[in-house]
C-alpha cells in the first residue's frame, strides 16, 4: 500500500520537474516580454531595453517599479507599474510619463479582474475612459473621477473600476513625481514648480480615504 | 461497446453537464464567453484522457484502500502540466481560466470517470471516454458561453455583431444560472422525444 502510493507519488514529481524545467525559461520570457510590450505602450520612443533598467521606490509604504526609458542615452520617459484594488481584485496598471513635459503619456492595464461588460472596459484603449489620460497633465487635472469631485469621466455603471484605475494612475503620478524631486533629475525636475508636489499630495490624501 | 459509441455518449447520453450534471463549479464560473468556455472544456479534455490512460493502466497495482489519493496524485500532476503547458503557450487563456485551471483537479468529472469507468476498463477503451466526455464537456461549455456572450456582450466568439452592450446580467453570475437552467430543460426535452 505504502509503496505503490509513495511510487506513484515520485514518478508524479519526477514528470513534474521536467515538465517545470521546461517551461521555466519560456514563462520567465513571456513576463518579460510582457512587460516590455507594457513599457513600450505608454512611453515615447526609446532604443534601450527599460525592463532592465528597473528600480523600485518606496513611496507612503508601498514598494513601486519604475521603468527608465532612454534615447540616445537621454530620459524620455519613465514606466510606474502601480496597483489599486478594483470591484473584483487588484487592478495592476503601468502608467508612462514623458519626462520633457511631465505629462501621462500613456496608460496599460497589465492584469484586473474586473467584471466582463462592466469593469472590464478599463482595458479598451480606444474607449472614452481611457482616451481621458493621454497626454494629460495631472498638474492641471483633478485625477478623481466626478463623483469624487474630481475631472474623470468614470465608466457607466463601474465607478468603483474606474475609481481605482484613477487611483493606481494618481499613485503612479505621485512616484513619478517624487522620483524628481528626490533624484534632482535635472531635464525633467525642473519642469515642475514646487507647489505641483505639494497640490499633488493633497490629491493622494484624499484619494486615500 | 464499440470505440465510436465510446465516443459519442459523451457527447448526448452521458453529456457530463447536462444528463450527469458534474462539475458545475467550473460550467458557471468560466463561461463567461464562448472562447473561455471552450477553453477550458479542452483542458478538462486533455486532463481526463491522460489521467483515464494512465489509471486504467496501473489500477491493478493500486491496492483498493489507497486508490482514491493516487487518483488524485496522477490527476492533479497532469493538470499541474498542462498549467505549465499553457502558461507557455496560451497565456491570454490561461489569465482569463486563472483559478479555474487547478480546479480541474477537484472537477467531480474526472475523479468519477476514474472511478467509474477507467479502472474497470483498457487503455484504449479509457481514453475514448475521456475524450466523449471531455467533447461533450468542452461542447456544453462551448454552447453556454456562446448563449451568454451573444445575450450579454452581443458578440459570438470575440467577434462584436451588435454595437453597444447587450444584457449584462448574462455575464453576469446570475446570467450563469439562468442559461443553465433553461438549456437543461432543453436538452431535456430534446433527449426525451428521442426516446420515445
Amino acid at each position: 500500500m505504502l509503496l505503490s502510493l509513495g511510487v506513484i507519488c515520485l514518478v508524479c514529481s519526477a514528470l513534474l520537474a521536467v515538465v517545470y524545467q521546461f517551461t521555466k525559461d519560456p514563462i520567465d520570457a513571456a513576463t518579460v516580454a510582457k512587460t516590455n510590450k507594457a513599457i513600450a505602450e505608454v512611453v515615447p520612443a526609446f532604443d534601450n531595453v527599460p525592463s532592465e533598467e528597473v528600480s523600485e521606490v518606496e513611496l507612503d509604504g508601498t514598494s513601486y517599479k519604475v521603468y527608465t526609458a532612454k534615447s540616445a542615452g537621454q530620459v524620455v520617459g519613465y514606466a510606474v507599474e502601480s496597483s489599486a484594488v478594483g470591484f473584483g481584485g487588484p487592478i495592476n496598471v503601468m502608467v508612462g510619463f514623458d519626462a520633457a513635459t511631465g505629462a501621462i503619456y500613456n496608460t496599460s492595464v497589465i492584469s484586473h479582474s474586473e467584471t466582463p461588460g462592466l469593469g472590464a472596459k478599463i482595458t479598451d484603449a480606444a474607449g472614452h475612459f481611457r482616451e481621458q489620460f493621454l497626454g494629460l497633465n495631472p498638474r492641471t487635472f483633478s485625477l478623481k473621477v466626478k463623483k469624487d469631485g474630481g475631472d474623470i469621466d468614470a465608466i457607466t455603471a463601474s465607478t468603483i473600476s474606474s475609481r481605482a484605475f484613477t487611483s493606481a494612475v494618481a499613485a503612479a503620478y505621485n512616484v513619478f513625481l517624487s522620483l524628481n524631486s528626490g533624484e534632482t533629475d535635472a531635464e525633467s525636475g525642473a519642469s515642475k514648480p514646487a507647489e505641483t508636489v505639494a497640490d499633488n499630495q493633497n490629491n493622494e490624501e484624499e484619494s486615500n480615504e | 461497446m464499440s470505440k465510436i459509441k465510446l465516443i459519442t455518449k459523451g457527447l448526448v447520453k452521458d453529456n457530463p453537464t447536462f444528463a450527469l450534471v458534474l462539475g458545475m463549479c467550473p460550467t458557471l464560473g468560466t463561461t463567461t464567453s464562448a472562447l473561455n468556455g471552450m477553453g477550458m472544456g479542452v483542458a478538462t479534455m486533455c486532463v481526463l484522457v491522460l489521467s483515464n490512460m494512465v489509471i486504467s493502466a496501473v489500477a491493478r497495482f493500486i491496492p483498493d484502500k489507497v486508490r482514491i489519493p493516487s487518483y488524485i496524485v496522477i490527476i492533479s500532476a497532469f493538470v499541474t502540466i498542462i498549467q505549465l503547458l499553457m502558461q507557455v503557450f496560451l497565456p491570454s487563456l490561461y489569465e482569463t481560466l486563472g483559478l479555474f485551471i487547478p480546479l480541474i483537479v477537484v472537477n467531480c468529472i474526472v475523479l468519477g470517470r476514474a472511478e467509474a469507468f477507467a479502472n474497470k476498463n483498457s487503455v484504449i477503451d479509457s481514453a475514448c471516454d475521456g475524450l466523449g466526455i471531455g467533447l461533450g464537456f468542452t461542447l456544453s461549455l462551448t454552447v453556454i458561453g456562446l448563449v451568454r456572450e451573444v445575450l450579454g456582450s452581443g458578440s459570438a466568439f470575440n467577434w462584436h455583431f451588435l454595437g453597444g452592450d447587450g444584457m449584462l446580467i448574462f455575464v453576469l453570475a446570475p446570467g450563469a444560472f439562468l442559461v443553465l437552467g433553461y438549456l437543461m430543460v432543453l436538452f431535456k426535452k430534446l433527449t426525451a422525444k428521442k426516446e420515445e
